[in-house]
């Protein structure tokens, strides 16, 4: 975990030693990282003078910090409303069930990782799944699984 | 010391060399919307094909008109005729309409959907008339799809910030007072008067003041804050502009999910922009009124939307509401006076300004002001963003803006998971605050979400309840334990085993969550399951009952078969098959056994795409 923390100490500098530091910090650790390391949290919580049950507490009420390590993919099945009357639920079994995967975690390989996120802004072309920062509309279980070729 | 009058003037030169360029100029909707439908690879087709052609021309990446379902959307402005544009643009339309359109400057065949501006060209149609806009009222979203969203002098030359321009030789009492007497409801859901919240902030003494813009945009199927920002940032940092200026604030954030990375980007890039232009910082354009603003990403949590949750984000805490009062607007972010507005209020801010209360009150109906912007999705067949006067009939806005339904319309959701189901037999109903709500519903920021014979009701609101279930910051047990115990009993009636007292029970339980939840979110949670129960109860009672599910949505009430008289045996469906379910040899008709089947909904996609015969795979009732 050295050179997280080394890549850490410049990036802590830069946000002000106050509690409203605390989300954009974890945000940035995620960003660098993939995920949030127990070392990270350590590593905040020393720089903003707080506990790390503190800054657990903050970092587990919001969904889009995750504590494991992220596969070298990453898809996110969108379960928004859209998504949802038009067959996104499926898209999400179909994901879980072939790729042997759960929401949260990873592949044993470590391709992919699984997200579900509540809505990605392209209700129009519902259902959409995005895989890295590619958004890929009106999928269908049959296209679904044409479109994991393309990652490896 | 800049002047606005200067910074126009320069932006409408390079805007009229644009329009009237000697270049051809191609214009690609890059949206959110366009990206996801493809519009990156039509991108580099265009840029090749300019190549083989040997074209010189320029291409500008726009945001979104709204007409989402046509995307990818081009346009071509060349040899002095008006832009022309084309939708489902995909690579190889684009190759072809650049032969066409550029090279044999023959549009006969290239299928425009129309021409932009107001000079009548050959016997192509103008672009306001396609069906989806020509209805709609543009105010908002004026200049959506229309300028280039990561250039200020786009937005310069369109008359951009001239309106805070205009409110800066004002009094801020005076501002306040415009936008009040416009009638401007804010546009996040719960619809208070805009220039009350701000009347009431100004009054509040104070030595620092605060302006939040709240861009979370929590509905989820709703995308109205990101395609206005992702379209015309300016548009809603001017409001902001003007706002802090009125209220007597000094710094102020947009707080913004971070879903939204395009729209945090072109967030980022126009605020750059300001501060270059002396938008933004001290002394905005030579007057005395300074004003910082800083991006604020959300961490994915629905509750902080909700203003007090939301505050509690950027203070670092647990995105947890609390009750008011007070209100932000008297004690807000670090206890100081705070108001929050929704991106699309701020965004209607700049053009009562600039144009004034009574223009603005010409459209919508009494004490529902203006127009509002819906994001119209689900199953109705032209989806995308619009924005209409209030008071328009939601039948107009599904029918002649959306072209209704291909299977017949069985209901419209409004204001998200705080909002209900509308039957058809209510959509004459005028869309304004009070009338959605005399009903069940709510306005909400403006999701719309149409629903067939194909949607269960049952299945939507065990949906959105498990969604609040989720989403429930988990401080009162009502919100808490209350929403839990109704997705329990909903997934009961889904799987078809629930008893007729359940819904009973399910009725008193969504009541006693409506009044004890401490905040807004439990308040209105149980709002999809009542209007449900009060408009489609024979459909839970059909579930209940005859384990029948209408739409053929609840799996555990439906089947898979094989017409043994339509398939043709082709194996499409065995090989697609992940429990060996279905069998069959080449050429005979294929046997499906129920007892394996996991309702995957493979074998019956395949069917209807990609096998010989098509549709020979349908879900029944069991
Ligand atoms: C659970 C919940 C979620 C909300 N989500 C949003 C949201 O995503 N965006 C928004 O602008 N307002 C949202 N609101 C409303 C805000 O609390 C607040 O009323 C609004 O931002 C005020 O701006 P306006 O007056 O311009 O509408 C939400 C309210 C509740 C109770
Ligand atoms: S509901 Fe899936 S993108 Fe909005």
């Amino acid at each position: 975990m050295k050179k997280a923390e080394t890549s850490f100490s410049e990036l802590l500098q830069s946000f002000p030693p106050e509690e409203g530091s605390i989300i954009p910090l974890l945000q940035n650790a995620q960003a660098r990282l993939g995920y949030i390391p127990e070392e990270a949290v350590e590593v905040i919580a020393d720089y903003l003078k707080l506990t790390e049950s503190q800054i657990f507490g903050v970092a587990s009420f919001y969904s889009q910090f995750r504590f494991t390590e992220p596969g070298r993919h990453s898809i996110s099945v969108c379960l928004g409303t859209a998504c949802h009357v038009n067959g996104g639920a499926t898209l999400l079994e179909t994901t879980e069930r072939e790729l042997n995967v759960k929401p949260g975690e990873c592949t044993a390989d470590k391709r992919f990782d699984l997200n579900r996120v509540a809505c990605l802004g392209c209700c129009a072309l519902a259902p959409v799944v995005k895989i890295d920062g590619e958004i890929h509309s009106k999928v269908n279980v049959i296209n679904l699984k044409e479109m994991w070729n393309h990652y490896d | 010391m800049i002047n606005i009058t200067t910074l126009q003037k320069k932006s409408l030169i390079e805007w009229e060399a644009l329009t009237h360029s000697n270049e051809p100029v191609i214009y690609l909707g890059m949206a959110s919307c366009g990206k996801a439908a493809g519009a990156e690879k039509v991108k580099q087709v265009i840029l090749e094909s300019l190549k083989v052609h040997s074209i010189n021309a320029k291409l500008i990446e726009v945001g979104c008109v709204g007409t989402c379902y046509l995307e990818p959307i081009m346009d071509i402005r060349a040899f002095g005729w008006p832009r022309i544009s084309y939708g489902n643009v995909d690579e190889k339309r684009a190759e072809y309409i650049i032969q066409k359109h550029l090279v044999e400057r023959n549009l006969s065949k290239t299928k425009p959907l129309g021409y932009l501006g107001n000079v009548p060209f050959d016997n192509i149609p103008p672009f306001s008339e396609q069906p989806m806009l020509k209805p709609q009222v543009r105010i908002v979203t004026r200049n959506c799809g229309i300028i280039d969203p990561e250039n200020i002098h786009h937005y310069l030359a369109n008359e951009g910030y001239s309106g805070i321009a205009k409110a800066l030789k004002m009094t801020p009492l005076e501002v306040i007072e415009e936008i009040t007497s416009a009638g401007l409801r804010g546009r996040g859901g719960a619809g208070f008067l805009t220039g009350r919240k701000w009347r009431t902030c100004y009054d509040t003494q104070s030595d620092v003041k605060y302006l939040i813009c709240n861009a979370d945009e929590g509905d989820p199927g709703a995308f109205m804050n990101r395609l206005l920002i992702e379209s015309d940032p300016h548009a809603v940092l001017e409001g902001m502009l003007i706002a802090a200026y009125a209220i007597g604030a000094t710094l102020g954030y947009i707080y913004i999910r971070a879903e939204y990375p395009l729209a945090i980007k072109r967030l980022q890039n126009a605020i750059e922009q300001m501060h270059k232009y002396g938008l933004l910082g001290d002394n905005i354009l030579g007057s005395t009124f300074s004003f910082s603003l800083k991006i604020k990403e959300g961490a994915g949590a629905f509750v902080c939307g909700e203003e007090t949750a939301l505050i509690h984000s950027i203070e670092g805490k647990r995105g947890m509401p609390r009750t008011r009062p007070p209100f932000p607007a008297v004690s807000g972010l670090h206890q100081k006076p705070t108001v929050i507005n929704n991106v699309e209020t701020l965004g209607t801010v700049a053009q009562i300004i600039r144009n004034g209360a009574q223009w603005y009150r010409q459209y919508g109906i009494e004490g529902n002001y203006g127009t509002k912007t819906f994001s119209l999705v689900g199953k109705v067949r032209r989806s995308g963003l619009i924005e209409v006067p209030l008071g328009t009939p939601l039948r107009k806005i599904i029918f002649d803006i959306g072209g209704g339904t291909v299977k017949p319309f069985k209901a419209v959701q409004t204001g998200g998971p705080s909002g209900g189901c509308i039957p058809l037999e209510l959509l004459d109903t005028p869309v304004t605050y009070e009338t959605l709500a005399s009903i069940g519903s709510i306005m909400g920021s403006g999701g719309l979400i149409v629903m067939d014979q194909d949607t269960c009701v049952v299945d939507v609101a065990r949906y959105f309840l498990d969604f609040i279930q989720k989403e429930s910051c988990g401080k009162c047990t009502p919100c808490r334990v209350g929403t839990r115990h109704m997705v329990e009993i909903l997934e009961n009636i889904c799987h078809g085993e629930a008893s007729a007292d359940q819904l009973d029970n399910l009725e008193t339980l969504a009541k006693l969550v409506q009044s004890t939840s401490l905040c807004q979110l439990g308040q209105t949670a149980p709002n999809p399951v009542l209007t449900t129960l009060r408009y489609f109860r024979s459909e839970y009672v059909q579930h209940i009952n005859e384990y029948y599910c209408p739409a053929l949505v609840c799996s555990s009430l439906i089947e898979y078969t094989v017409i043994k008289e339509k398939c043709t045996g082709c194996q499409r469906c065995v090989s697609v098959c992940p429990t060996e379910a279905i069998t069959g040899p080449r050429s005979e008709p294929h046997n499906l056994d129920p007892s394996k089947c996991i309702k995957c909904r493979s074998c019956y996609e395949i069917c209807r795409f990609d096998a010989i015969a098509g549709n020979a795979i349908v879900i029944t009732s069991k």
